[in-house]
């Protein structure tokens, strides 16, 4: 079994309750068939009476039975197992940072997890019974009939033999085929992918030809290969009926010598191929259990990342970790000795906002994202960030909500360093408004609500001082209505207007950070968002990354930002207006 | 005039292959009906049913053999049940062979034509309904249903169903009570636990597949919401709301093994229970003990073919499932109604005439709302506006990829409805809309605008486009796309730039050539472009206005009308839209 996934399958316990009794279960009803063939043999040759039919009903009951429990334990190991799987996956998501492989990390914790079913359900339980019943058949037969169980014993290897000899021969022709069976896929899924582009230049018509010869010359060499390849099963079919042949023959020669009696031979000839069957019924599940594998081995490659990159990031999460537990003993402390202290420190005004020589570097980039900024920002201050895009903008505002850390310099709340701050507590003093907001697969309450326990009158108050309400009332069931990749299609304004509300639903937060909210928006949609933060950055510090006239008008002071670096201030565009 | 020649050529060629189209629109059983598909389907399928037969009978002979012999009769009478044994025992293995090969040989045939007729019906079809990456490849995943629906539904099925009637024959044969019984339990095991299977797994699919997509939305959430979650707290509450969802999928997914798991059973039960019961009815009618012994044997391996059915019973709801979406797609009307007898292509030079266009898409608020607009040959015009003004769908309507509602586009005087929307396109056309990189190499994917041009016009087309240095470091034969070499951005919109330049409509249209590039990269191309356009019937669309001083007329849309129109020396003298624009672009650019 996977090394990873035998260690994770130890430690649920529902795994390895489930997936023990379902491979007990299997073998069971594996060894139950030499049962079946003892009494079915007895009733046949006339040893039995009839009456033995009843203990043979009984034995094809438990084995339905047992075959029936198998399936259901599988089912439960399975579920079980992929939901500890998804569990480690998603509890990983925060560490890899926004843009790691997001899409294939959907893709992995959804669908991918699925094709561990096949090595859980059907190909471990077939392992489970090829090593068990052929040792017990072939014990059975030395019983029974030596020379039988001789040409057993000497004819069963040769099926893993061949298997891997044929298997071995064809190995890399058929990984051949099989990825140019992806190409082929692939092929196709591009060319329906670029069908606009050939439309244009109108190629669409010629391509489905190609579709055609391409697929056609796909076909001929696939088959080329499977000639060759299906030999193997070829030989594994033929050793298994030729030892049958092997055995009723001389069986039947012995017998009318009258030197084996038939119940015997009867046994000889219903166990022989029971023998057989396990070997090749693992190897059927092999190729199904192989993409499970390969799916356990990509979740593991996210869950523990492997070489030295696995090293920092545990480092640096074990540092992260340590600095959160000092800050929480830190505030617990605190809570304790000074409640009223610590409860005045959260609870009061807008912080000063002060960052000193501070330099971000992001990993695997040459340049720094900023390079050696000092910046103050004072309580209730509001400041728009402009420059051209790459300047550093939407880091400054990363930076001080502590999805990145200085590489150098300090960031200081209150001039306590947000290093050693409880990011989540820090956090909780801000809003943030992402320019591109991601709308969570919810109601549109519970869009606006995020992360608070907003009460449903606080939900509609913040609504409508974002102007969500104008368009909420529209949808198909208000304010219920679910958003969403599947739900209700928003237009760029009113997913900024919504983001815009949830920043309303924290009346505690004193520090908006705002990230270009009117890019992308017409004219109208660009009123609308710049009135409402007017209203809500009052009584609080506003640090608005923005590009157009409108809403840069809102800010005391304009920082310009330029290659990571800050540029010498310039007069506010109509500040003589205020 | 060689362009307008083979234009019409091809016409004809299209309205033929539309006629076509629509009389093979796959319906999901048309996937055997090709060309000697159904000799080669029979064929696998005898194969098929000969190794199973082999297998029974190589069983049936060696009971018999084996029961004969006990009674000891001379060796003579055994010779032929000893031949028979032998030859059973090898030809199985051999027809199972050519089962597996004629059964994979005609799956491929079936794939290839699957999807073969499914891109010829997307062709002329509007936007999918379903659209977005990931539906795109689940519906090529669909085609290999086809594969799955012969070599694991149809042709085991088939097999099962001769070996089954072979078995009842020689049971019948035997004890004709004993026919009867066995006639019964492969019943249950090869019709009613399949169909059972099948209607189970329709049910269950119809609860899981919801429980599977909410959990893929909730996971989307959590990842592609990282940021939000972070900011604000949530990411606890969201996690346990994934798990949550995982939760309720796990329950479903038990529930269905729960079925399988008892189908199984279920087969192996009817298995068991049918042999005891033809010895049971066997030993009841007196039969002798070759007879009985041969009845018993052939009764318990002819479930082995019968068996697997309930499995595919079950592959066999999601198959037709796969099929009917395939249908569905390829049944997606198309983009716009041809006409019966397109009128012949008007002649270059080309004047465009746009009048009170009004253009909808699908029951939705018109997206333009009565625009007029004029080309005149060797004139470039600029469309610039909000995103959700209608720009891009101006062009979409110009190269017929979207009905008009009302109004009409005029090529030297002819409407476009009159032309063949194949004949308008190779007039009108371009730099469109997110362009998209083969999986090919660099000439390749530069050729497809040109596949009969020479070296010289190719090379020149890529000078024009600024790619040529490009091109020069990562060598032409270079393969691209998602499996190859990844291209920037800036670099994408050059290669779709040299296609246009090198494809030369007598009208070129430019889609925001600068749509997601940096200012410097923007900068550049927007330039290189203006250089490259001179002189020649030009529309662009853009959101940047640096170096718009250039072209003859900007037209500003908004909202699906046109607001204002002139130079940009008059644009910028009058407030408005086109002027907040330009102040902003200036005071978020470098003052260098």
């Amino acid at each position: 079994m996977h090394k990873d996934l035998l260690r994770l399958a130890r430690a649920e316990r529902s795994v390895r309750i489930h997936l023990a009794c379902c491979l007990a279960a299997a073998v069971v009803a594996g060894l139950l068939v030499l049962v079946q063939a003892e009494l079915l043999a007895g009733v046949l040759s006339g040893r039995f009476a009839v009456a033995a039919l009843l203990p043979l009903a009984l034995v094809v009951a438990c084995r339905g039975l047992l075959g029936w429990a198998q399936g259901v334990l599988a089912g439960r190991a399975a579920t079980a197992l992929k939901s500890a799987l998804r569990r480690l996956l998603l509890g990983r998501v925060e560490g890899l940072g926004p843009a790691y492989r997001s899409g294939e990390l959907v893709t992995l914790a959804g669908r991918g997890l699925d094709a561990l079913d096949p090595y859980l359900t059907g190909y471990l339980p077939a392992v489970a019974v090829a090593g068990v019943v052929p040792l017990a058949v072939v014990v059975r037969l030395f019983v029974a009939d030596l020379a039988t169980a001789v040409i057993v014993v000497l004819t069963l290897p040769l099926i893993p033999i061949f298997g891997a000899l044929v298997g071995w021969t064809t190995k890399a022709v058929t990984e051949r085929q099989w990825r140019a069976l992806a190409r082929l896929g692939g092929h196709f899924l591009d060319v329906v992918r670029g069908l606009p582009t050939l439309r244009a230049f109108g190629r669409a018509r010629y391509q489905a030809s190609v579709i055609r010869e391409v697929a056609e010359a796909h076909r001929a060499a696939t088959m080329r290969t499977l000639r060759v390849a299906f030999l193997s099963s070829l030989v594994l079919e033929l050793v298994a009926s030729l030892s049958l042949a092997l055995v009723a023959v001389p069986v039947g020669l012995r017998l009318l010598s009258g030197s084996l009696d038939l119940r015997t031979a009867l046994l000889v000839l219903l166990l022989a191929p029971e023998a057989y069957l396990p070997l090749r019924a693992m190897g059927t599940r092999f190729h199904a259990a192989m993409e499970g594998v390969a799916a356990a081995d990509e979740t593991f490659a996210v869950v523990n990342p492997p070489q030295e990159t696995g090293q920092e990031r545990a480092e640096e999460a074990a540092s992260a970790r340590s600095a959160k537990e000092a800050a929480s003993a830190r505030s617990a402390g605190k809570a304790e000795s000074a409640r009223s202290g610590g409860r005045a420190a959260s609870a009061g005004g807008p912080p000063e906002i002060r960052l000193e020589d501070v330099t971000v570097r992001y990993p695997g980039r040459e340049e720094t994202a900023l390079d050696c900024v000092s910046l103050v920002i004072e309580p209730g201050e509001r400041v728009a960030i402009v420059g051209p895009s790459g300047a550093g903008k939407s880091t400054l505002l990363h930076l001080l909500l502590g999805f990145v850390t200085p590489s150098a310099g300090r960031v200081l709340a209150d001039g306590v360093d947000l290093a050693e701050l409880d990011l989540d507590e820090w956090r909780r003093r801000l809003a943030f408004v992402p320019q591109r907001p991601h709308l969570f697969a919810t109601s549109v309450a519970d869009n606006i609500a995020l992360g608070s326990a907003a009460t449903p009158e606080e939900i509609r108050a913040a609504a409508e001082a974002a102007r969500v309400a104008e368009f909420a009332g529209a949808l198909p069931q208000g304010y219920d209505t679910p958003l969403g990749e599947r739900g209700a299609n928003l237009s760029a304004g009113q997913r900024q207007r919504v983001a815009l509300a949830r920043a309303f639903c924290r009346p505690a937060a004193r520090v908006l950070l705002l990230d270009e909210p009117t890019a992308r928006l017409d004219g109208r949609s660009e009123a609308a968002i710049v009135a409402a933060t007017r209203r809500l950055a009052e009584g609080r510090t506003a640090i608005i990354v923005a590009h157009r006239p409108a809403m840069i008008d809102l800010a005391d002071r304009v920082v310009r930002l330029d290659g990571g670096a800050l540029v010498p201030p310039v007069p506010v565009r109509g500040g003589e207006a205020r | 005039m060689s362009r307008t020649e083979t234009t019409t050529e091809t016409t004809r060629e299209t309205t033929r292959e539309t006629a076509m189209e629509t009389t093979t629109v796959a319906s999901p059983l048309s996937v055997v009906t090709g060309t000697g598909m159904g000799r080669r389907l029979v064929l696998a399928a005898l194969a098929g049913a000969a190794a199973d037969l082999a297998g029974v009978a190589l069983i049936a002979s060696a009971a018999w053999l084996i029961t004969r012999a006990a009674e000891q009769p001379p060796l003579a009478a055994l010779s032929v049940a000893i031949v028979a044994v032998r030859a059973f025992a090898t030809t199985r293995g051999v027809f199972r062979y050519g089962e597996r090969l004629a059964g994979h040989d005609v799956a491929l045939r079936a794939q290839a034509g699957t999807r073969e007729r499914l891109y010829r019906a997307l062709i002329p079809a509007g936007p999918l309904p379903q659209r977005g990456a990931d539906l795109l490849s689940r519906m090529v995943d669909d085609t290999d249903a086809v594969q799955d629906l012969l070599v694991r539904c149809l042709l085991p099925a088939a097999a099962a169903l001769i070996t089954g009637v072979a078995a009842v024959v020689i049971a019948g044969f035997l004890l004709p009570a004993a026919a009867f019984v066995l006639a019964a339990g492969l019943l249950v095991a090869g019709v009613l636990l399949p169909a059972g299977t099948a209607a189970a797994a329709r049910r269950w699919s119809a609860r899981i597949a919801p429980a599977r997509a909410d959990l893929a939305a909730r996971v989307a959430d959590l990842v592609h919401g990282a940021a939000d979650l972070a900011a604000y707290g949530a990411r606890d509450r969201a996690l346990s709301a994934a798990m949550d969802a995982d939760g309720r999928l796990s329950l479903l997914e038990r529930g269905q093994a729960r079925i399988n798991a008892a189908a199984l059973g279920v087969g192996m039960l009817t298995q068991g229970l049918t042999v005891v019961a033809v010895v049971l009815t066997a030993q009841a009618a007196g039969l002798g003990r070759v007879a009985t012994a041969v009845a018993a044997l052939t009764s318990l391996v002819a479930f082995e073919p019968v068996l697997p059915l309930a499995a595919a019973g079950e592959r066999f709801a999601g198959v037709v499932a796969a099929l009917r979406r395939l249908g569905e797609t390829a049944a997606t009307p198309p983009a716009v109604r041809e006409p019966a007898e397109p009128a012949s292509a008007p002649e270059p030079p080309l004047a465009v005439e746009v009048e009170d266009l009004v253009v909808r898409h699908s029951g939705r608020e018109p997206a333009l709302k009565g625009v007029s607009l004029t080309l005149t040959p060797g004139r470039r015009v600029a469309v610039v506006g909000p995103s959700g003004a209608g720009k891009s769908t101006l062009l979409s309507a110009l190269m017929r990829t979207v009905e008009i509602e009302s109004g009409a586009i005029r090529l030297n005087g002819v409407d476009v409805r009159r032309l063949s929307s194949d004949d308008v396109r190779a007039l009108i056309t371009g730099l469109t809309q997110d362009p998209y990189v083969f999986q090919a190499t660099v000439r390749d994917n530069l050729r497809l605008a040109g596949p009969e041009a020479s070296a010289e016009d190719v090379e020149a087309a890529v000078r024009r486009a600024r790619l040529d240095a490009w091109t020069e470091r990562t060598g032409w034969d270079a393969v691209l796309g998602e499996d190859g070499r990844t291209v920037s951005g800036g670099q994408l919109q050059r290669l779709a730039l040299a296609r246009a330049l090198l494809y030369d409509p007598p009208v070129l249209l430019l889609d925001e050539p600068a749509e997601a590039l940096d200012e410097e990269t923007a900068d550049l191309l927007m330039a290189d472009l203006l250089d490259a356009t001179r002189g020649h019937t030009t529309l662009l669309v853009t959101h940047r206005l640096r170096g718009l001083e250039q072209v003859d007329e900007i037209v500003v849309l908004e909202g699906g009308g046109v607001t204002q129109r002139g130079t940009h020396a008059d644009l910028v003298a009058v407030p408005g839209y086109y002027r907040d624009l330009w102040e902003s672009e200036a005071l978020t650019r470098h003052h260098g």
